[in-house]
């Protein structure tokens, strides 16, 4: 029975998959497939595997180099994407980029609506009486991103929370990066009041 | 002899009670600084070189400390308008202000660069020479020939080209606001009769400068 049932699911998913299964971005081909298994047919991502969607290109890119080079390593990473990328060229990786960047992504809005507010105002001001930055600063009013600098609209908050924990906690994403200086005094509440704002912004 | 004993207890409990209160204040102060370093950097780059975010962010390194400090206050007092730099100097104590001045005045890593190069050689003669028939006076004259500024008038050296043709193009909007006195003054005409691609040649010239 379970034996079946997944074999039902096996040739959903491919079929699912199989209209998206290539991506051209300008003149390669790039197989997206082994995304989709994790992220989603559309790129909208599942709560441990973010939204690839409208993610900025650069970082995207930047992320895929990282994890290949294994300096991105937080376990999922780890356990994941450091296989995932292991055969990844420096081109294919552009193009991966450049191909999710253009799905219009949609806002997970898994957040907690009564902490919604506080989070936006931690976005927007920080809090500079206890050296927490404005988040606004470098992600911008709409937490779109820009560059390298990842959208943070719409993420899921299981995703966003992880993240934010994760600096905390010592590991990596690409060298040189604020972020582990930027999350250190962030208390629990603070982060889980910007991972709900952050779930619902368009 | 017991006396003695209570005597002595009582001197090094009084020892122990001043040293305390000497030391813990000055190692919190020196933590709160290094704290309030921090939350500086994670903006304005890891060695205050500047960094590009949304908006960028100026480089701090080798800033003087007279122009900091009379930054930080004009953001206070609405004489400089920027949201976030109102919020961030708002929470600042005077000592802090002197000390955080201070320790970027000191930093001196390389220019974080970035910038369009076409446009430097253009950029180098009005630095050095101004536009006489636009009324522009060479930047040197004050800045000085390295662009290292000084007291209230600012180091340009190594600056961000964006943030220098944000500065020069929006310096009447955003500048010496209200009706207090600013020195934010003496620049507005200099930046009015600047044109844009004069702007952009002086901003990537000085972005280079060490």
């Amino acid at each position: 029975m379970n034996l079946t049932r997944s074999a039902w699911m096996a040739a959903l998913l491919t079929a699912l998959i199989a209209p998206v299964a290539t991506a051209v971005a300008g003149e390669q081909i790039v197989p997206v497939q082994n995304c989709t298994w994790c992220h989603g047919t559309s790129a909208q991502g599942y709560a441990m595997a973010p939204r690839l969607a409208g993610q900025r290109p650069a970082y995207l890119e930047t992320q895929l180099n990282s994890f290949r080079e294994h300096f991105r390593d937080a376990p999922l990473s780890k356990q994941y994407m450091w296989s995932a990328t292991a055969a990844l060229g420096p081109q294919a990786a552009r193009d991966l980029a450049a191909y999710f960047s253009t799905i219009p992504p949609r806002a997970a809005n898994d957040g907690n609506t009564n902490l919604a507010t506080m989070g936006r105002t931690i976005y927007m001001n920080g809090i500079p009486d206890a050296n927490i930055a404005a988040c606004y600063a470098c992600h911008g009013p709409n937490a779109e991103g820009i560059r390298d600098i990842p959208r943070l609209g719409g993420l899921s908050r299981f995703y966003l929370k992880a993240r934010l924990e994760q600096w905390g906690q010592g590991y990596h994403s690409v060298p040189g990066s604020p972020m582990p200086l930027v999350a250190r005094p962030l208390a629990s509440a603070e982060i889980e009041a910007l991972a709900s704002y952050l779930s619902f912004v368009k | 002899m017991s006396s003695f004993g209570s005597c002595l207890t009582m001197i090094r409990a009084a020892i122990l009670a001043a040293a305390l209160s000497m030391s813990l204040p000055v190692a919190s102060r020196a933590g709160e600084l290094q704290a309030k370093l921090d939350y500086c950097k994670t903006c304005h780059g890891l060695s205050g070189q500047g960094y590009r975010g949304y908006f960028p962010m100026p480089r701090l390194a080798g800033q003087q400390q007279e122009y900091l400090e009379n930054q930080l206050r004009a953001f206070v007092e609405r004489r400089r308008i920027n949201p976030i730099m109102a919020n961030v100097a708002h929470a600042l104590s005077p000592s802090m202000v002197s000390g955080l001045s201070s320790h970027f005045q000191h930093l001196n890593p390389k220019p974080i660069g970035g910038a369009p190069s076409h446009s430097s050689p253009a950029g180098r003669q009005i630095f050095n020479e101004g536009l006489p028939e636009a009324n522009v006076p060479a930047c040197s004259a004050c800045h000085g020939s390295d662009g290292h500024g000084q007291n209230e008038i600012p180091r340009l050296a190594g600056q961000l080209y964006e943030y220098m043709v944000g500065q020069l193009t929006g310096w009447s909007k955003v500048r010496g606001q209200g009706t207090s006195v600013d020195t934010s003054a003496v620049m507005a005409p200099t930046a009015h009769n600047m044109s844009r691609s004069q702007i952009e040649a002086v901003a990537a010239y000085v972005s280079t400068l060490p």
